[in-house]
């Protein structure tokens, strides 16, 4: 087996040496009846050449995003990431390395974390962030416990324009803790009335922006409402790059933001791995969750990096600790930081303004269409619009002309009476011919 | 000696070797400023054409402040980065042996696989028909995992080994909460031995942690579950092997004590590596384990993460798996993606764990893995990984102590620090020297169950040659600290590209982020 270095004769010297007569001396306090006498019932071991054809196969069997024009969104986003960023995150020292817990020998990795906590305070307008979360989901949910720590209440309530998935993961977290947690109807438009949800009972306001239906949303009100009863405002973001171009959170208010940084330097992968990106106030850094790394000196003298304030975490505080997690988002953050580093504020601008510009002309271009209409005031590089009929049902017309022409809203919600609603995703890969075959496509099966 | 262009071919007098050099780099061993001390705000590394000239429809919300981060042209963010990378230390370094972390070799072509446009440029919302073979993979990895393990159902979407532990507990909440035994039955048993991640966890979901001592061979006793499970009993969290390296031999038993109470068995599953093939947590009572792909099957760490982290469930558990999960119909693949929906299929999943559906990136890698291996190669991995920590363990026994005698161990051998005793060298300060001699220290300080533990897992990644130096230098290591050479260890590391770091200067006065200097004061005249 190429992966196995001993061979029968190290295999038996080895046994020799420690003085059994058969490996499974070795496993002698599993208890006998219960040792597997056979092979598991699973194939037996293959080559390199099999194996990429049996997965290859599998690969075949889905249609990738730069195949086809592509418009969907909905929390994960299909953008360029440059081929130095794939090339980067493979260089053996980073992607077979552990978490820094030596850090003498792992610097590389403590200072691209900190490199990504100052991008990602920056993009956010907050003081700190830490270095990363499983994704922006859980990075929300970790975000609710946070506030609940912090102002020593437990109700959350949850804007009806969160991406339902985080609402999901919030309501099953806070049930599990038993904490309370309201969420407002969703609502297309964005004018939902949350400010009359705020009271002294409540823990923290979650709020997302772009909203899922793409609308970019006033966070100041919200947030003066919020401090003048106690309460934390959480902002959340699903579409990082939209920062490149929109007023930040950091400056409407907010006490933390989270959200998913997908966007900038990593792949679509069906949904994960993702890289939760979260940031808060300086004050309450010591109830964040997760990794932090922090600059330091040497026996010498010299600066150098370290992972810090880690009397918050697991393996020092167990069942006191602010969370669970452990692992990370380790390399996606290397993917981030490195794509982030390439674009500087510059790039991201440019990058974030064409999102905009094609955003708004296939908007333009759809609300000509008879029985179609956008039903976005306000809108960064998704929106949704209003189909004569079933979304779901258009979406697979079109899929069947190798289009994908974005998410239907009853897929996340399907009891919300939204069925004829479609939220499209324009971003920078796609081209002005991307945009008309989509728009004279969608005619056609109308 | 010169050849005939008067070039020197052999070396002259050579100066000591701290020798200073005057840009304070050791060769390829350089110094790196931060991207905001050499980038440029003005400077970017990526080429776009402006847009056309259109209608914001940003409704006011333009961003007015500077973002304040510089970019690096191509080259330099190339350069800046490979020279970062050249500071870590990786598998494909050196032997690796931080023990409960499983640092095995990390095959390329999983890679290579996970790349394929077909599973990396695939979107979870497509049209279910667009991603037949994305759920293929899902479906045929949770068979193997199923298979490995002799359980019921697999929660494939957890994103890391603590989020799975979250999972299966939340299950096990559930599935109590089904009984109407919620107000009642709250209290979780943590043997002293456990990850952090364990009480952790618990508590994050309200349950109480009771602690179980763990007794003189370093394994629970089963009369000390039973003596504290009772009607107030949720679960016990028993990591099997346990962090000492050692198999909990009256696993059979604490499950039954456990099961007797009316409580639920969760296995922390990070040190399933010693036993793929060989036994089965299904057949030793379990309920529900979680799997770290990036320990046992070879997703990369890649600096601490991304990992995932599937956990399996049994027949008891199996109805409560959060969404989504994969359905195998007459009609392809199905994707079940909400509670209402998986209560349509008979299921009471508990809810969410995550947006979309799990850490796909991982599962392709983790399948390629397996098949690769194959029913025979992972039994041989696991075989390997245990006689490979029983050969360390026979090799270093005569000089290193063993907190539970010199008795066989798993995938891992477990000492502490007392043969360290009055020397003035700490376990830290031999896990520093051991980066001078081109090591990764093993694990330290863990399990807190031993003074000064020493956690070492070598893997089934290791050649008998590499561990044979291995097991040398930590015996001339050990032979150094009986002759009295503390020098060698308390000031180590001597030769990594940073000394000793301040720790504790860091937590005082935190710098979590870049601040550019501000501007000198001019000095009052």
């Amino acid at each position: 087996m190429r992966y196995l270095p001993l061979t029968p004769d190290d295999r038996a010297g080895m046994l020799a040496k420690i003085g059994v007569d058969h490996i499974d001396a070795l496993f002698a306090d599993i208890p006998s009846d219960r040792l597997l006498k056979h092979l598991p019932t699973l194939p037996l071991h293959k080559g390199e050449i099999e194996v990429e054809r049996v997965m290859g196969r599998m690969a075949s069997r889905n249609v990738s995003a730069s195949s086809v024009p592509f418009f969907v969104g909905a929390g994960a986003y299909k953008h360029h990431v440059p081929a130095t960023v794939d090339h980067l995150i493979q260089r053996s020292e980073f992607l077979t390395s552990y978490t820094p817990y030596q850090p003498e020998i792992a610097q590389g990795t403590l200072q691209y974390l900190f490199e990504f906590q100052t991008q990602v305070a920056a993009l956010t307008g907050m003081d700190v962030a830490n270095a990363s979360m499983y994704d922006g989901s859980t990075g929300c949910g970790e975000a609710v416990l946070m506030a609940h720590r912090i102002t020593k209440r437990n109700k959350a309530v949850l804007s009806g324009g969160l991406h339902p998935h985080y609402a999901d993961v919030v309501h099953t977290l806070s049930q599990m803790a038993e904490a309370e947690c309201v969420t407002l109807a969703p609502d297309v438009s964005g004018r939902e009335d949350i400010l009359s949800q705020i009271d002294g009972t409540v823990s923290c306001v979650v709020v997302q922006t772009p909203d899922f239906f793409g609308n970019l949303r006033d966070l100041r009100a919200i947030a003066d409402k919020c401090h003048a009863n106690g309460a934390l405002l959480i902002a959340v973001f699903t579409e990082v790059m939209s920062l490149g171009l929109i007023t930040p959170p950091g400056e409407m208010g907010a006490d933390i933001v989270v959200g998913e940084g997908q966007s900038i330097g990593n792949a679509l992968n069906f949904g994960g791995p993702y890289v939760g990106l979260f940031a808060t106030k300086s004050q309450y850094v010591r109830q964040m969750p997760g990794r932090l790394c922090g600059e330091t000196v040497d026996a010498d003298g010299t600066r150098g990096f370290v992972l810090t304030l880690s009397t918050r975490e697991q393996h020092i505080r167990r069942d006191k600790a602010t969370s669970n997690i452990c692992t990370n988002s380790g390399l996606c953050t290397l993917a981030f930081t490195i794509h982030m580093s390439l674009l500087g504020q510059t790039g991201l601008k440019r990058v974030a303004e064409i999102n905009h510009a094609n955003a708004v002309m296939l908007a333009d271009e759809l609300d000509t269409i008879k029985g179609v209409s956008v039903l976005n005031q306000s809108f960064f590089n998704e929106f949704a619009v209003r189909l004569p009929g079933n979304a779901s049902h258009s979406v697979e017309q079109l899929a069947a002309r190798h289009i994908m022409a974005g998410v239907p809203v009853s897929r996340l919600l399907p009891d919300a009476g939204l069925d004829d609603v479609l939220l499209v995703a324009n971003t920078e890969v796609n081209s002005d011919d991307d945009r008309k075959a989509f728009v004279e496509a969608l005619k056609e099966i109308l | 000696m010169l050849n005939r262009q008067g070039r020197p071919t052999t070396p002259g007098e050579a100066a000591p070797s701290d020798h200073k050099t005057f840009t304070g780099n050791k060769a390829l061993s350089q110094i790196e400023p931060l991207i905001f001390e050499t980038g440029r705000l003005e400077t970017t590394g990526v080429d776009y054409e402006a847009p056309k000239s259109f209608t914001s429809r940003l409704g006011g919300f333009e961003r007015k402040s500077e973002i304040g981060l510089p970019g690096l042209s191509e080259p330099e963010a190339m350069r800046h980065y490979v020279r970062l990378s050249q500071k870590n230390y990786g598998i494909d370094t050196g032997l690796f042996p931080l023990g409960s972390c499983t640092m095995k070799h990390n095959p390329r072509v999983n890679e290579k696989i996970a790349r394929m446009p077909g599973f990396s440029d695939v979107h979870p919302l497509q049209p279910v028909s667009t991603v037949q073979g994305a759920l293929e993979v899902m479906h045929t990895l949770s068979h193997w995992l199923l298979e490995l393990t002799g359980m019921d159902a697999v929660a494939l979407s957890p994103k890391a080994g603590a989020h799975g532990e979250l999972c299966g507990m939340m299950a096990i909440k559930a599935a109590i909460a089904a009984k109407g035994e919620a107000a009642t039955r709250n209290v979780v048993l943590v043997p002293d031995s456990a990850h952090g991640t364990n009480p952790a966890t618990a508590a994050l979901i309200h349950f109480v942690v009771k602690p179980v001592p763990v007794r003189e061979d370093g394994t629970v006793d089963p009369a000390v579950v039973a003596s504290l499970a009772g009607p107030d009993t949720a679960a016990i969290m028993l990591t099997n092997p346990n962090t000492c390296g050692l198999f909990e031999k009256d696993v059979v038993a604490i499950a039954d004590a456990i099961h007797a109470a009316g409580g639920y068995f969760y296995a922390d599953g990070a040190n399933f590596n010693a036993i793929v093939g060989k036994a089965r947590p299904g057949d030793l009572g379990v309920d529900a384990m979680h799997i770290n792909l990036h320990k046992t099957f070879s997703t990369p760490h890649g600096g601490g993460g991304p990992g995932a982290g599937p956990v399996v469930l049994s027949e008891l558990l199996a109805p409560f798996a959060p969404v989504p999960f994969v359905r195998h119909t007459d009609d392809g693949m199905q994707l079940v993606e909400s509670v209402d929906e998986a209560a349509n299929h008979g299921a009471h999943a508990f809810g969410r764990m995550t947006a979309f559906h799990g850490q796909m990136g991982m599962y392709v890698r983790a399948l390629s893995y397996m098949l690769s291996h194959g029913a025979d190669g992972l039994r041989q991995a696991s075989e390997d990984a245990v006689l490979n920590a029983n050969y360390v363990r026979a090799c270093l026994a005569d000089l290193m102590s063993l907190p539970y005698g010199n008795r066989p161990c798993m995938h891992e051998v477990l000492f502490d620090d007392a043969w360290l005793k009055d020397t003035g060298v700490t376990t830290l300060d031999f896990a520093k020297a051991m980066i001078d001699e081109g090591y990764h220290p093993m694990t330290v300080y863990f399990p807190l169950v031993v003074h000064g533990a020493m956690l070492i897992e070598p893997t089934e990644s290791e050649s008998r040659a590499s561990l044979d130096l291995f097991i040398a230098t930590l015996r001339d290591l050990a032979m150094a600290v009986k002759r009295g050479e503390t020098e060698r260890f308390t000031g180590a590391p001597y030769h990594a590209p940073v000394r000793r770091m301040d720790e504790t200067r860091a937590a005082r006065s935190p710098v979590l982020k870049y601040t550019p200097p501000q501007p000198i004061l001019q000095a009052a005249e």
